[in-house]
């Protein structure tokens, strides 16, 4: 067992734990802050599995961005001081039940696929620079038609979050 | 077994988990912070098999799920906080008028 293998499995257990805090935890704060190392866990798996740029990626868009947003969101949209940061939870018996046979069903099928026969690390090239010229020849309509949808959701985000009050018809 | 086996498992756990905080919690927060560990876990897939072969292809495609996730993310936010200052709750079973209250 080497040192990378080391690292490989305190991630997964970190993310597991997170993940279990998140279900577990009826706090909404302490479940955004359970995804926050879920997903920093990720990174590093992401890392592990040399892919460098996604890691850094996501560390600066969902670690960064999106989890601050979220918390931003749970501020705004709770009184702190109460109990409304406390969630309920509902169909809890169906929800576990539902899935749990997903999962077996995937583990299922995952058990009986020879996907380990290929476990060797193929990618040893540079990653960074095939991944920047890759963006830049191959997927570059997808990439400009994301920077259009990036702009589109900012326009719309803002507009509907922002509080003027006047009508679209007067 | 073999630790790429272990990470598959990994992604499955991560979807099903997303799934069951989807289904159960109340809290509109809450189900969009189940929706981001779903693709999450689809893109832990993604890499996964990406680093199975050469070339990119899984990884430039979890990028742009990424990005999508990013949009969807933010329209979630802006969409709870507006229907939070309406109808004073960010619980989705209790918003069950379109129209304000006369």
């Amino acid at each position: 067992m080497t040192i990378e293998d080391i690292i490989l499995y305190l991630f997964i257990g970190s993310s597991v734990a997170a993940v279990l805090v998140m279900i577990l935890n009826r706090n909404i704060f302490y479940a955004a802050l359970g995804l926050l190392v879920c997903l920093i866990s990720l990174s590093g798996i992401y890392a592990l599995l040399q892919a460098e740029f996604l890691a850094v990626t996501q560390l600066l868009i969902y670690a960064g961005g999106v989890l601050v947003l979220i918390i931003f969101g749970i501020m705004l949209t709770n009184r702190i001081s109460g109990k409304s940061l406390q969630t309920d939870s509902h169909n809890s018996f169906m929800g576990i039940v539902f899935s749990s046979v997903f999962f077996g069903v995937i583990s299922y099928s995952f058990f009986n696929t020879e996907l380990s026969a290929v476990d060797k690390n193929l990618n040893t090239v540079n990653h960074m620079t095939t991944v920047g010229k890759e963006l830049m020849s191959t997927y570059v309509a997808p990439f400009e038609v994301s920077g259009v949808l990036l702009l589109v959701c900012l326009i719309g985000a803002a507009l509907t979050a922002s509080s003027f009050k006047k009508n679209l018809n007067g | 077994m073999a630790k790429i086996d272990l990470l598959f498992y990994l992604g499955a756990f991560l979807f099903c988990s997303g799934l069951l905080i989807v289904f159960t919690k109340k809290n509109a927060i809450m189900i969009l912070l189940g929706i981001e560990l779903m693709l999450n876990a689809a893109n832990l897939n993604l890499v996964l098999f990406n680093s199975q072969k050469t070339g990119l292809e899984g990884q430039l495609f979890a990028l742009f799920v990424i990005i999508v996730a990013v949009c969807e993310a933010a329209v979630g936010i802006a969409i709870i906080l507006k229907t939070y200052h309406y109808y004073h709750t960010s619980v989705p079973d209790q918003i069950s008028e379109l129209k304000e209250k006369p």
